[in-house]
């Protein structure tokens, strides 16, 4: 194991490439996963995380690059011969086994093979573990999605792998099962106390269940942080942009110290924002964008007179008004900005009573609510942006 | 063959018509001449040849002057089974998940465009190929002389495998075509090397397209006629052979009767011998047999 600042580091990556044919799916990847950490790799389909995930599996091997298990270079090193286990996307159960059978098969596989007794044992260890005691003698297909999961869970986890790799493992469930299992897979992460390394595209799970987010696109890992710092603190456009939903204003940056940024929209407005922690100064004349998450924006009745709470204000037309329970998703136009998303909670909507489409209102927000950003989108990959490291 | 034990009703009725040719079919052609030949069997041979009514069991009793029919066809039969098995086994594997995707479409027409030339002119181009002009010339240019080709169990063999060939590898195929390819991922990731992952994983579910397979060639083999004829030059004779010469040479219909009927029940039981062996170990496994 390697010893650093925050104890051992069970998986890195040294400049890892992977290359299928034209295409890079991985691209010159760091990557360092603590040891009984919860870390996720989350991005859109194609970003290489599924690639990524492979190649510490040992299903592919780097180009270039190296790929470290606990201290030593897998490179070459085939899959049955790496302590890490995998979680597959459709679980991948053994049909012609029952649900002992495929929990046991791991142990089966040890050199030398423990005795019938100590698998049974160790089977219904694992069976407690996932809370499935009983279905021993079940046939894999009879059971439902979440148990088929459960069953998944237990086959990777009694040989405790060094690593735990998850691809995709709630994408097949229903939305309320997938909650529950979000909360399940977090506790016994806890529980066992081993590394677990979640493959997804679901920001949602990935803000819920892990310890450290590598936010990747394109191969490359955009952003590395908690969840907070992806949410709060995203690096660039792209990032705020995956990352929950934002408003964004584009222009240029007109003005960049190490604070943050002024920025002049087409409209000619001007909006000034805040830098995202571990970014020093933007590049003054690049394109840049003001992002602006719709919860921190105010909405009021529009009567004339300024909000004390807000720096910037606008008044603007209701266009579209969504219920989503417990809050209200306003789309308004206001001159000079386009579209604004807003979303009001309950309790705002309890005072001002709620607005509807066609009325017209007043929107605002605080100067350090708003973040000023590279746009990324326009200009290529950010050139000098450090990727911060938190946590 | 309707199902039974249905409410009836419109849809039972639209079964039974469904099934009404398919019953109709084995009935006339499958259950009717096996009743004329079981008839047959207990009757005697005509003094012209034929068949003369009779009851007696005499002609079960004279079976052990084909003996030899039986033991080459039920050694011959078996061992062509195994032999086309061991060789599609690893041609199948190798199209389901080895070949590209670019290449699998014009193998697999390769396995199939034997079927579209007579099997009887194939069978006849063996002849040549094993006969003295064919292998056994070319071993002779490499100072291999002296050897027999035509007419031998050998040749027979040689010549079950050709045939019988795409009849094994084409369900096997099938069905490891199906097997979902992560199943092999999650076993090497679970500890098992390539081969024990073959024997744990890859083989039990193959095994349907594997016992299909194999009953699919066994039981065409047990009634060959033509390859013996051919490759075996009556030498080497199958079951299949004595009963033409039964029928059409001797013309003594109530003992080819008895020979036929005898290889149906020798088949039958070799074919749920060969269920039972399979379905004890697979039982265990619950994968349909076919």
């Amino acid at each position: 194991m390697v010893e650093t600042i925050n104890g051992t580091v069970d998986v890195e990556f040294h400049g890892v490439t992977k290359r299928y044919g034209d295409i890079l799916a991985v691209d010159d990847m760091d990557l360092e996963v603590s040891s009984g950490s919860f870390v996720s790799l989350l991005g859109p389909s194609g970003c290489g995380k599924t690639t990524s995930l492979r190649l510490i599996a040992g299903f592919e091997q780097p180009n270039a690059g190296d790929v470290r298990i606990g201290g030593a270079s897998v490179v070459g090193v085939p899959p049955h011969k790496r302590p890490v286990n995998m979680v597959f996307q459709n679980y991948s159960l053994f049909p012609h086994f029952t649900v002992a059978e495929n929990i046991g098969f791991g142990l089966r596989q040890l050199k030398p093979r423990p005795s019938k007794t100590e698998i049974t044992a160790r089977v219904g260890e694992m069976l407690e573990l996932v809370r499935l005691q009983g279905f021993e003698k079940r046939r894999t297909w009879e059971l439902s999605g979440g148990q088929q999961q459960r069953v998944a869970l237990a086959r990777a986890l009694i040989n405790r792998p060094t690593v735990l790799l998850l691809d995709e493992p709630l994408a097949a469930l229903d939305r309320k099962l997938r909650q529950d299992m979000q909360i399940e897979l977090q506790t016994l992460q806890r529980d066992v106390g081993i590394t677990f390394v979640l493959v997804t595209h679901d920001q949602e799970e990935a803000l819920s269940m892990s310890d450290t987010i590598y936010l990747m696109d394109e191969g490359r890992i955009i952003q590395m942080g908690g969840a907070r710092d992806l949410y709060d603190e995203p690096i660039n456009r792209y990032v705020a942009d995956f990352v929950g939903k934002s408003n964004f204003f584009d222009g240029e940056i007109a003005e960049a110290d190490t604070s943050g940024a002024v920025i002049r929209l087409a409209s000619g407005r001007v909006l000034r924002g805040r830098n995202p922690r571990g970014v020093e100064s933007l590049n003054r004349n690049a394109a840049g964008v003001i992002a602006i998450r719709p919860e921190l924006i105010h909405i009021e009745k529009a009567n004339g007179s300024a909000s004390l709470t807000t720096d910037v204000e606008t008044t603007a037309r209701i266009k579209n008004r969504i219920f989503l329970g417990d809050q209200t998703e306003y789309l308004v136009e206001a001159e000079g900005f386009g579209n604004i998303l807003v979303l009001a909670s309950k309790h705002a909507e309890s005072v001002s009573g709620g607005f509807s489409p066609g009325d017209f209102v007043n929107v605002g927000w605080k100067e350090s609510s708003a973040l000023a950003l590279e746009d990324t989108s326009k200009g290529g990959r950010p050139t000098a942006v450090p990727v911060p490291k938190i946590g | 063959m309707a199902s039974t034990g249905n409410t009836g009703g419109p849809n039972n009725r639209v079964t039974a018509m469904l099934l009404l040719p398919t019953t109709l079919w084995f009935f006339l052609l499958l259950v009717m001449p096996l009743v004329v030949i079981a008839v047959y069997s207990l009757g005697e041979r005509a003094p012209a040849g034929g068949y003369q009514p009779a009851l007696t069991l005499a002609q079960y009793g004279n079976l052990l002057a084909r003996l030899k029919a039986f033991t080459n066809t039920l050694t011959l039969a078996p061992l062509g089974t195994v032999l086309c098995l061991l060789i599609a086994y690893p041609l199948a594997y190798y199209l389901a998940v080895k070949a590209g995707r670019g290449a699998k479409p014009f193998l697999l027409t390769l396995v199939i465009i034997p079927f579209w030339t007579s099997f009887l002119i194939r069978t006849y181009a063996w002849i040549y190929i094993l006969g003295g002009r064919g292998i056994p010339r070319l071993l002779e240019m490499i100072g291999i002389e002296d050897v027999r080709l035509i007419y031998t169990p050998t040749a027979v063999l040689i010549g079950i495998v050709y045939g019988y060939l795409p009849l094994m590898v084409l369900p096997i195929y099938v069905s490891l075509e199906k097997l979902d390819k992560s199943l092999l991922e999650a076993a090497s990731d679970l500890g098992a090397s390539p081969i024990r992952t073959f024997f744990q994983v890859t083989l039990p579910l193959s095994a349907p397209g594997l016992v299909t397979g194999s009953l699919l060639v066994f039981i065409l083999l047990m009634g060959e006629y033509l390859i013996p004829a051919l490759l075996g030059g009556g030498k080497v004779f199958f079951v299949g052979n004595a009963l033409v010469d039964l029928f059409l040479q001797s013309r003594n219909w109530p003992f080819g009767s008895a020979v036929a009927i005898a290889l149906v029940g020798i088949m039958l039981a070799a074919v749920a011998l060969y269920l039972t062996l399979v379905g004890r170990d697979r039982d265990r496994q619950n994968v349909s047999v076919l």
